[in-house]
């Protein structure tokens, strides 16, 4: 068994050798090592970066993010990719506001004004069928993931544009006398210090770790975007993993879009435009492959801080919007190189089967 | 010995003399190891200028090693490759392009979606100052179409033309390169009888002109038909090298299968139980409508292990695949213990105790991302999950006890799959679909691309299995593999069973009946 276990051993360390230890640690911590690195020099450069209440403020921006990304990492992990997530989020943070306005029944001749639980829950419903129609288009009829979502994407815009005719509600605090008051609650409040929308980014994560490592959904996510032909053959549900995954994602976004209004007093229909790439951009720095069966909810969390605290350190030392945008976009190319080192450092599948069956037979005809 | 023969029925046999010919290309000594496994251990042979050379073996012996060392996709690990007596080394499949070898794959590697003319001058195109010269291109094209005498419009797509027709736009592009060396794999496994005809008329034209012809087939008659010289290998050995004149059908299959290994022999004493698995006039049809399992009909009974032996194209796999729920049944029904399987998922019928280890792990076995015990738990998740968290503890015995049982030579469940041999991938896949407890394995090309101790443990585990009441249906296209595993033989061509065999199977009688060797 000891000489089995080292063989093992040689083929898994074959590319990288033992001698780069401290590289491969720097490679697989990569995320993290940035964020502590990002946290330093903009400490460095700036007095007031370092501070509780910037770190509060921040935290806020990255959890918009990062309930996008964990969302995006779902459906990433599947081998797809979900365009439609910022759409989403303005819809669901549009349709909020005008539920915060009130519901005109013209068969009672009144307004009615649902309370702001009511709200969260028919948003997040909301959330979830744009999510489903995403997967569902995918799963059955076999749209590319990549042309269904940037369609959805222009269809839910479209729709929060329709529905507010291009303006933004800005009254959203509703009043005590109609008994729904409370929707600011969800951007300004804090618990035990923390502001509630990190608290919802906490939750969220929590929720979607226990999923990925702990149920049969989250094996059958990893292995459909491992090998999709494979999990079916092994009696995976693929086609109802991929809606779920969609589904999922789209309930992200209606968090999202509802903690967004929240911070920001208002709901706009362009809210949360091009958010769906910050979210990949988030989920790609913590280390997921786009090809779908690698990463998890820490890297993508170290991935969307990261982000957050990049951006915001650049505009709190003053660098032009414009040279945030390179940055940003630096990181994540950055990212993806580093991506595509580390998984070429494992043991290929093809490469080591090559060398322990030739690969021969597989060409050869089966006749 | 030294005299070439004539090609039979080679009536334009031009003037060339019948003379020891100096050969154009020779392999000295070439040796192939990926890793540990050798591909092939000293092989030497000669191709003659305008004579077409065979290479008969089995799955494995070597054959597509071989002509891929010639081509230059890759180098051997020892000996040398002489062109025109010169030693020559290549680092590419370009280089050996330049130098006169073109190798015609299985696989077309024809762009579909490209005109005849633009296959042709693909990666090479005739260029002037403003883009490419498509008038000259369709000049040379007719040419080429003209001296192979197939009447193809230069811009006709490619994906418009017969398979038979396609094969010659790959002859026609390895001609526009001035090839003087043509390596064919496999030319006529996808062809109709008259499409074969009229290849072999192409090849007997170009041999004429002096073109040397490597020539690789499992129909072995039809190769005996074009043929001047043989070479059969075995396990990466060559075992023997004549021409023609000096072999028939029975000295090339004696050569090619040996005698020296046994698998063993089908596990006995024991007395079959009911019928667990009966697929009744099952049809799939193709996308092109036709049928490539044609009102086929086939019981197994608990204990019993059936192998399915045919040619590529025979249907096997789409037979496999439908009874597991990957394809569509068109017509007919698939009964499991009696119960009718129609209409349920993959997954019910895992559940129900059908499963199946498909064919090409890479591709539909393993899930090259998730760690071996990962995959192997992969198909029974539900077995180790409690309300709705899995259990590591369950998934861990689970994990450990399938890697006992079917000797995963791996440091343990968290190892990554790719660090395994190609053998114990296999084994993992097989583990993974025991795991589920199955009433019914299939098992496609079980032993396809592992070594041979591997492949003795693998139909270890299906004997062992049928041993416990498990029903086995496996396909292969090793004919000793039939004889020294399986109770049964069904021999499948063209969708529909040709034979069946007991024990009195012999491996002629099987090779006959699948079209392989058509024993006159």
């Amino acid at each position: 068994m000891a000489a089995t276990h080292k063989v093992a051993q040689d083929t898994a360390n074959g590319a990288a050798g033992n001698d780069f230890s401290i590289i491969r640690l720097l490679l697989e911590g990569r995320a993290f090592f940035s964020l502590i690195a990002i946290v330093l020099v903009f400490s460095l450069l700036s007095p007031v970066y370092f501070s509780t209440g910037n770190f509060l403020i921040m935290a806020s921006h990255v959890a918009i993010y990062g309930l996008l990304a964990i969302g995006m990492l779902l459906v990433i992990l599947t081998g797809g990719i979900d365009l439609s997530v910022g759409s989403t989020l303005g819809l669901c943070g549009v349709v909020a506001g005008a539920l915060m306005q009130g519901v005109s029944l013209d068969a009672f001749g009144s307004v009615f004004y649902p309370s702001v639980w009511v709200v969260v829950v028919l948003t997040c419903a909301l959330g979830a069928f744009v999510g489903a129609v995403n997967g569902v288009l995918i799963a059955y009829f076999k749209v590319p993931a990549f042309v269904a979502t940037l369609g959805i994407l222009y269809v839910a815009r479209g729709v929060a544009l329709l529905l507010t005719d291009g303006l933004t509600y800005n009254n959203l605090a509703g009043a005590p006398e109609l008994g729904n008051t409370g929707f600011d609650w969800l951007g300004f409040n804090q618990f035990l210090g923390v502001p509630i929308g990190v608290l919802a980014l906490i939750i969220v994560a929590l929720i979607a770790n226990v999923l990925l490592n702990r149920t049969a959904l989250g094996r059958w996510v990893y292995s459909t975007g491992g090998n999709a032909r494979a999990a079916e053959l092994s009696g995976v549900p693929v086609k109802y993993t991929t809606i779920t995954v969609y589904v999922l994602s789209g309930v992200c976004a209606a968090i999202a879009g509802l903690v967004l209004s929240s911070q920001l007093t208002s709901a706009g229909p362009t809210a949360g435009n091009t958010y769906e790439l910050t979210s990949i951009a988030a989920v790609v720095v913590g280390g997921a492959a786009l090809t779908g069966g690698r990463g998890n909810v820490r890297g993508t969390l170290l991935g969307a801080f990261v982000i957050g605290f990049l951006s915001d350190g650049l505009v709190i030392i003053g660098v032009s919007a414009y040279w945030q945008t390179v940055f940003t976009g630096a990181v994540i190319v950055f990212a993806v190189l580093l991506n595509s080192i580390q998984y070429s450092h494992r043991p290929k599948p093809s490469a080591t089967a090559a060398a322990a069956a030739p690969s021969i037979p597989r060409k050869e005809p089966a006749s | 010995m030294s005299v070439a023969s004539t090609a039979p029925g080679a009536s334009v046999e031009p003037v060339e003399p019948v003379e020891p010919l100096e050969p154009v290309l020779s392999a000295r000594n070439i040796a192939k190891h990926f890793g540990s496994v050798r591909a092939l251990n000293g092989v030497n042979f000669d191709v003659h200028r305008g004579q077409v050379t065979t290479l008969f073996g089995e799955n494995g012996a070597g054959k597509s090693t071989l002509m891929k060392i010639l081509s230059g996709v890759y180098k051997p690990t020892s000996g040398e490759i002489l062109l025109d007596g010169r030693p020559v080394s290549f680092d590419s499949v370009t280089e050996a392009r330049d130098r006169g070898i073109s190798i015609i794959h299985q696989e077309l590697s024809l762009a579909p979606n490209l005109s005849v003319r633009d296959n042709i001058f693909m990666g090479r195109e005739i260029r002037t100052p403003i883009g490419i010269d498509f008038a000259q291109e369709a000049r040379l094209t007719r040419a080429l179409m003209a001296e192979l005498e197939e009447d193809i419009d230069p811009l006709t797509l490619v994906e418009d033309l017969r398979l038979g027709q396609q094969q010659i736009v790959e002859i026609a592009r390895a001609l526009s390169v001035k090839s003087r060396i043509l390596i064919m794999d496999e030319p006529t496994s996808a062809l109709s009888a008259s499409e074969v005809e009229a290849l072999f008329k192409v090849i007997r034209d170009l041999t004429s002109r002096g073109v040397s012809i490597v020539y690789i087939s499992h129909h072995l008659e039809e190769a005996l038909q074009i043929t001047d010289h043989a070479v059969v290998l075995r396990d990466g050995n060559m075992t023997a090298r004549a021409p023609r004149a000096d072999i028939d059908l029975e000295w090339i299959v004696r050569n090619m299968v040996g005698d020296n290994f046994d698998l063993g022999r089908p596990p006995g004493g024991y007395d079959f139980g009911e019928v667990a698995l009966s697929i009744e006039d099952a049809v799939v049809t193709e996308v092109s409508g036709a049928n490539v399992v044609d009102h086929l009909s086939l019981s197994v009974r608990a204990g019993e292990i059936v192998c399915i032996y045919g040619l590529m194209g025979a249907g096997r796999t789409e037979l496999l695949e439908a009874v597991a729920g990957r394809g569509e049944l068109v017509n007919g029904r698939v009964l499991l213990e009696g119960k009718d399987m129609a209409g349920l998922t993959i997954a019910e019928r895992i559940a129900c105790g059908l499963a199946l280890v498909p064919e090409d792990r890479q591709r539909d076995g393993l899930v090259q991302t998730m760690s071996v015990g990962q995959n192997l738990s992969l198909a029974s998740i539900r077995a180790f999950v409690k309300r709705i968290f899995t259990s590591r503890q369950r998934e861990r015995e689970l994990v450990d006890e399938s890697i006992r049982r079917v000797t995963i030579k791996t440091s343990g469940g968290s190892a990554a799959i790719g660090s395994l041999s190609g053998g114990n991938q296999q084994k993992v896949v097989i583990g993974k679909m025991l795991a589920t407890h199955p009433k019914v394995l299939l098992l496609d090309e079980p032993s396809r691309g592992i070594d041979i101790g591997a492949k003795a443990e693998v139909f270890r585990l299906v004997a062992e299995g049928a041993r416990q009441g498990l029903a086995v249906v496996f396909s292969t296209s090793e004919v000793g593999e039939c004889l020294s595993v399986a109770h049964r033989v069904v021999v499948m061509r063209r969708g529909r069973i040709a034979a069946e065999f007991g024990a009195d199977a012999s491996k002629e009688k099987i090779m006959a009946v699948s079209g392989e060797a058509v024993v006159a």
